[in-house]
């Protein structure tokens, strides 16, 4: 009774066959030719990328498809310092991006750029894994960089800030 | 006690694999037709409360995207139980209880097909002691059937009996998957998959999504022509350990029946939520139901087993039958756990 069982290790694995959806199946093919599509809610409007097939908001279908740019605005970002196996070398920056055409930000890697300089407004486009390494996952964007355009001011995007 | 009915109910049809679409977009068609059906919009819904399991997506809290097909926006007061939608369903009735709210979406959903179910089934258990043998579904099941059939209460006749008659009630069934015009002596022959279970004794695998609406009071009635009153409705658990259970009986299930009044009474059509075929005999027992009550004319969880969904299903199927005008009194149950483990009964009424 000296020596408590403080922990007993019990390996669980299971496989799935994981369904994306009709909607996010598309967006992800169409990534491995470097296009990125949203989906456009028939109600209120807004575009949604990664499309899921509904308007979380208005709780309807999302059909029509639209083609968004590889370029956009960054909505918010945070300064990573903590590394972790795997990652870029610290600190970096991980953004929203509010691509052009698009209601929604994305989570991107921001690189090419001093953690210091990066602002909320500033412009930045995709880098994208050379053609042969495309495929149909998000890695197949390396990360996004600076355009070096004007800054969009901020009242353009206080509506993104936090969604 | 606030009189409160099932005013809606649609169920996505059952599949054995649907390849193409998420749970989302199988359950977003199916919330919209049953808030269609009640004719209430989500924004004068007074509570939604959803059943679904992430051991079936592999996913951790998956059931918050399920929040995507209803639109959560402005906020809704919402809730979630890892469990089939019969327990959202109690959750909701007694949110309605309260008197402050009029209306509850209830929902729930599973793609059953992404894993190994008889073994993600294991995840269910003691983590301790049950889960690192990994006893899957189906064997423990057969633990019970063994044990039954060995106490002698039931045979194996009876049991292909339930097989025979719930894939051929299935075949008129829309949304189950799993149906034909069996013989019992030639079931009888076949092979045992884990002795003393044959494969028709056991559930299909199926994915699925339903939802119902309930409404409280006066407001169903002028929702409705037929609201399927709630006059009784409980649920009681038994132990984790499958040991420390007689196996033959089903306690929870005689209790719950007696607390919702169900037990020993007379319906005109049961709903069990009975994977297995010997399940349903057991059930039957605890319940003593005193007329010849048709069972499971949708052909139950035999025809089509959506994991999280199957039991609310059950609730929905009895429920529309009284607003069908085919049936005046029902009665409804759901399981869940290994073996019978939890039960819940409830008892539906026309006016
Ligand atoms: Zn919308």
């Amino acid at each position: 009774m000296s020596d408590p069982v403080t922990g007993i290790i019990t390996p669980v694995r299971l496989e799935y066959t994981y369904t994306p959806g009709v909607a996010a199946s598309r967006f992800l093919k169409r990534i491995a030719s470097k296009e990125i599509v949203g989906q456009k809610c028939p109600r209120c409007a807004k575009v949604y990328v990664p499309p899921r097939g509904s308007c979380p908001k208005c709780g309807v279908p999302t059909e029509e498809e639209v083609t968004v740019a590889d370029s956009g605005t960054v909505t918010t970002f945070c300064i990573v310092n903590i590394p972790f196996a795997g990652s870029v070398p610290v600190p970096y920056v991980s953004a929203h991006i509010l691509l052009d055409g698009s209601d929604i930000p994305l989570v991107g890697l921001l690189q090419e750029v001093a953690a210091e300089d990066v602002r909320m407004g500033m412009r930045v486009k995709a880098v994208w894994v050379p053609d042969e390494e495309l495929a149909p996952t998000l890695l197949s964007i390396k990360y996004f960089t600076p355009t070096g355009e004007p800054d969009v001011p901020i009242e353009k995007i206080m509506e993104y800030r936090d969604a | 006690m606030r009189d409160v009915a099932v005013v809606s109910f649609v169920q996505a049809p059952s599949v054995r694999r649907d390849p193409a679409r998420n749970e989302v977009e199988i359950l977003m068609p199916v919330v919209s037709a049953a808030l269609e059906q009640s004719g209430i919009p989500l924004r004068d819904i007074g509570f939604t409360v959803s059943g679904s399991c992430d051991y079936l997506a592999g996913q951790p809290f998956a059931f918050v995207m399920g929040l995507d097909a209803i639109g959560a926006w402005p906020p809704i007061e919402e809730s979630h139980v890892e469990m089939d939608g019969a327990w959202a369903l109690y959750e909701a009735w007694i949110r309605l209880q309260e008197g402050d709210i009029d209306s509850a979406l209830i929902y729930c959903f599973g793609k059953s097909s992404m894993g190994e179910l008889p073994e993600v089934m294991s995840m269910q258990l003691d983590p301790y002691y049950l889960t690192p043998l990994w006893p899957d579904a189906i064997s423990m099941a057969a633990l019970q059937a063994r044990a039954m059939l060995d106490f002698g209460s039931h045979d194996e006749r009876e049991m292909a009996s339930v097989a025979a008659r719930s894939r051929r009630d299935a075949a008129s069934n829309p949304n189950a998957h799993l149906s034909g015009d069996f013989d019992v002596d030639v079931l009888l022959k076949e092979p045992y998959l884990v002795s003393p279970l044959r494969k028709h004794d056991c559930p299909p695998i199926s994915d699925g999504a339903a939802a119902i609406v309930l409404v409280a009071g006066d407001k169903a009635r002028e929702i409705c022509e037929r609201p399927a009153w709630i006059r009784g409705i409980d649920h009681r658990v038994e132990a984790h350990q499958l040991g420390s259970r007689d196996l033959t009986v089903s306690s929870s299930t005689a209790l719950a029946a007696e607390q919702a009044g169900g037990r020993g009474g007379a319906f005109d059509v049961v709903e069990l939520h009975a994977p297995f075929t010997h399940q349903e005999l057991i059930l039957l027992d605890a319940l003593s139901l005193s007329n010849g009550a048709r069972v499971n004319p949708s052909g139950g969880a035999l025809g089509a087993n959506p994991m999280m969904a199957a039991g609310l299903i059950r609730i929905g199927e009895a429920a529309q039958r009284i607003m069908d005008g085919s049936a005046a009194r029902a009665l409804a149950h759901a399981t869940s756990g290994p073996c019978l483990q939890q039960n819940l009964v409830c008892v539906l009424e026309g006016e």
